[in-house]
């Protein structure tokens, strides 16, 4: 094998990709090529390296230096700066928000520094389209030593004893559900790999399979040993090119080399996988869901007992797993039960992959010991909330969780906390929520989502939950009465007593936690119609502060359907007859300007906007003519208005 | 493709670690090539490929081969550093291939500094 000087390890996620990392990569190749040293450095292609808010992204190694945003115009430059000079490019390296140094050195980037691999070892690392390169980060030693050296039961042994639970949402301990399968005497068995991931906004799976999908593979064919399985399905949702392809060609080369297949690595054991793809809908994730789904059936849960592990696919005994769960596995077996005991906390063991996003500086993957605080995540790995806005919740456990507030920032993240914060772990979805997000937007948000993948199966579930719709719909447009939010919390509770599967027990959960924590937006809703963080658009207006307008016409020139009225240095105003309130207005007017705001409650109903157009400089003179005493508040009584109609402009 | 035993699969690990050495972070020497436009004038890219050669020959894994800007002593160019674990930074001058072989042999595998290619020992003082 030819010595190179640098290996570039360059991002290939699903994120990066999108953001033209195979662009980037084609430039960068034919840089190298033009200066002769193609020998010398080459481009690898690597899985998510998580800090998906810098991508296009890469990491230049040995010297571990980490550039961001990428674009193929800074190619050139880069390649013979650093590549052949050997003088790396600050421009193009990370530079925290609070500091104005750019960071050269990945590993001093406060975003890795806090994390802890052990799901996501080879991210960033490796070559996910290439065996040897997991082989060489010690792939496939966990098979090594299980086949020759383990007894089925000592492997479940191991994995009780490490306290490993599962990742897929319930935190089941993984080493009894494969002792319950494996009691069984019916066989054939089956491990099924749950890839499905459900969940908007999270992506932890994907990116698994997009940059180790070896370490999924080892993890079940350990299970499958464990439990006396042959065969095993990974479920996998067909929008997922990027992450099937990458497992298709790790199963096939996984085959070539004897380590799927018949008499693996010499043993008596026969074990392969195939993958099948899912659609897409939410409820296929939930386990008995996902089975029917494979056998061809209509995914629809049905009633547990009797649980997959004792009848599952096929009518057969089969393990299922979340593919984290199984990505863990071959650690466990390689360090040693004690070893990752030792990690987390009491009852909650060993890392977890979050996907951080939403409101969060730090967009991104993460991988951190159980137990670490919400603070850390938030405010350490994640950087605070963009244009310093205030932290106000995150939802955990996906559209089946619950939020935390902020003054539960110290909370430790494990299972059993979360669930007594009213949320829970879920597959590891954090959406992060700032001053600017409203709760009972974000409980119509997720019901909205739940409605529409109900199954249909049961009652309370599918009509209950358009119910909560209902009511909450009516409380965003300001029709809301005294009573609801009680109905709400009874209603909620009654589907989670009254539905069968995860789907309807965990859906109320957005209104419940947000209706525990939030209760005063909710009544300033109800009461007030008002909209406290001004998102609802029926109890908002978008308005022109003629105080501070300058007159420039780029709200008039911007809004969608011509709603703003106004000429070059005339305060502009906005019909509300016309406004659909998307709000472009906002994001146009220049921060130092900042003349369009967002009116609600009384202020928004008694808004009174000026009558026609009056000339910056004019409403300048009749404002300081007042002495200062004036200002044009719309939401001010009576005198204020009559005010303002004398110094109206004719 | 024939399927491997436990020892063949060892086998190729051992020859698939030598594939990504490079990420992995551990060495025990660094040669810095100064490569600003007089080095490179000077035909630092020759010294580059000369010390390549010889991290190859050697099998060594251990070795890290960067590059850099200008030392500041552009009439004596092509330079290098050369760094080990227990020694401290030493700056090569007016190099040629055959005085990186010398170099490589001395320094990084026998661990004793090529005194007689040496400008100074230790590095510029931090400012
Ligand atoms: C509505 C619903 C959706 C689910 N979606 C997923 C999913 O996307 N991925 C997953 O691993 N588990 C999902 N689960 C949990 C699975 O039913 C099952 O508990 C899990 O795959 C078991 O794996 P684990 O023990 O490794 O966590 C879902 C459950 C419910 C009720």
């Amino acid at each position: 094998m030819a010595v190179r000087r640098i290996d570039l390890m360059l991002c290939t996620g699903t994120g990066c990709v999108a953001g033209g990392a195979f662009r980037i990569k084609d430039t960068i190749e034919n840089e190298i090529t033009k200066y002769g040293l193609q020998n010398e450095v080459s481009v690898v292609i690597t899985g998510c390296n998580g800090s998906c808010g810098q991508g296009p992204l890469m990491v230049v190694q040995p010297d571990g230096i980490f550039y961001g945003w990428l674009k193929p115009e800074d190619i050139p430059f880069l390649v013979q700066e650093h590549f052949l000079k050997g003088r790396p490019v600050k421009r193009l390296m990370f530079v925290p928000l609070e500091r104005k140094e750019p960071v050269p050195l990945m590993s001093n980037i406060p975003f890795f520094q806090k994390q802890m691999l052990i799901v996501l070892r080879n991210k960033g690392i490796i070559d996910p389209e290439k065996i040897d390169e997991y082989i060489a980060r010690d792939g496939y030693t966990a098979i090594e030593k299980v086949l020759p050296l383990m007894k089925p039961d000592e492997v479940i042994e191991e994995i009780m004893r490490s306290g490993l639970r599962g990742r897929g949402g319930a935190g089941f301990p993984t080493g009894r559900k494969w002792k319950v399968c494996s009691d069984e005497r019916k066989f054939p068995k089956y491990i099924i790999g749950n890839c499905d991931e459900g969940d908007p906004g999270a992506y932890m799976d994907r990116s698994l399979f997009e940059s180790d999908p070896h370490s999924v593979i080892e993890g079940m064919t350990i299970a499958a040993y464990a439990i006396g399985a042959s065969r095993g399905y990974i479920y996998v949702r067909t929008e997922y090119p990027l992450a099937i392809r990458r497992m298709q060609i790790a199963l096939s080369q996984a085959r070539d080399y004897g380590l799927l297949g018949k008499k693996i690595l010499g043993s008596d054991f026969d074990f392969d996988v195939e993958i099948r793809e899912g659609s897409g809908a939410f409820v296929c994730g939930e386990e008995t869901s996902l089975i029917h789904s494979i056998e061809g059936k209509s995914p629809e849960p049905r009633q547990r007992p009797p649980f997959p592990a004792q009848i599952g696919i096929w009518g057969c005994p089969t393990v299922i797993n979340n593919v984290e769960t199984l990505a863990t596995v071959p650690v466990i077996i390689n360090r040693g039960a004690d070893w990752f005991s030792k990690i987390g906390t009491a009852t909650s063991k060993g890392t977890k992959i979050f996907s951080l996003v939403g409101k969060i500086n730090n967009t991104g993957l993460i991988e951190v010991p159980m137990g670490i605080a919400l603070r850390e995540i938030i405010y350490e790995i994640g950087g605070g909330i963009p244009k310093n806005k205030k932290f106000k919740a995150v939802q955990t456990g996906g559209p089946s969780g619950g939020c935390i507030p902020n003054n539960l920032i110290g909370l430790p993240i494990d299972y059993e906390s979360l669930t007594k914060s009213g949320s829970m772990m879920g597959s590891g979805g954090m959406i992060v929520m700032d001053e600017d997000t409203c709760m009972v937007d974000v409980a119509k948000f997720f019901i909205q989502f739940t409605n529409d993948e109900s199954c249909g199966k049961c009652t309370a579930c599918r009509d209950g939950s358009e119910a909560l719709l209902e009511v909450l719909t009516r409380i965003s447009e300001g029709e809301g009465k005294e009573g609801d939010v009680e109905f709400l919390e009874e209603l909620g509770l009654a589907i989670k007593d009254a539905s069968m599967c995860g789907l309807g027990t965990t859906l109320p959960n957005p209104i419940l936690s947000t209706v525990r924590y939030f209760k005063d937006e909710y009544e300033a809703h109800i009461r007030e119609k008002q909209c406290p963080a001004r998102v609802c658009k029926k109890l908002i207006k978008y308005y022109v502060d003629p105080d501070r307008c300058v007159g420039c016409l780029l709200c008039v020139k911007t809004c969608p359907v011509s709603a703003i009225k106004g000429e070059l240095k005339y305060i502009h105003i906005i019909d509300q007859s016309l406004c659909t309130k998307c709000g472009q207005c906002l994001e146009i007017c220049p921060p130092r300007i900042a003349a369009v705001t967002k009116l609600t409650g009384k202020e928004a109903r008694e808004l009174q906007s000026l009558p026609g157009p009056i000339p910056v400089a004019e409403w300048k003179k009749t404002k300081s003519a007042s002495k200062g005493d004036f200002r044009f508040t719309p939401y001010r009584e009576e005198t204020d208005r009559e005010h303002r109609g004398d110094n109206e402009v004719p | 493709m024939a399927k491997l035993t436990i020892d063949e699969l060892r086998k190729k690990r051992e020859e698939a670690r030598k594939g990504i050495y490079l990420r992995q972070g551990e060495f025990k020497g660094k040669i810095i090539v100064h490569m600003g436009t007089c080095g490179v004038a000077a035909g630092a890219r020759q010294i580059v490929s000369a010390f390549m050669e010889e991290i190859e020959e050697s099998g060594r894994k251990d070795v890290m081969l960067t590059t850099s800007g200008c030392a500041g002593l552009c009439s004596r160019e092509p330079m290098a550093t050369v760094e080990t674990l227990n020694t401290p930074p030493v700056k090569y001058i007016d190099l040629t291939p055959d005085k990186v072989k010398k170099i490589f042999k001395t320094h990084i595998m026998e661990g004793n500094i090529a005194a007689e290619y040496a400008i100074g020992i230790g590095s510029e003082r931090g400012g």
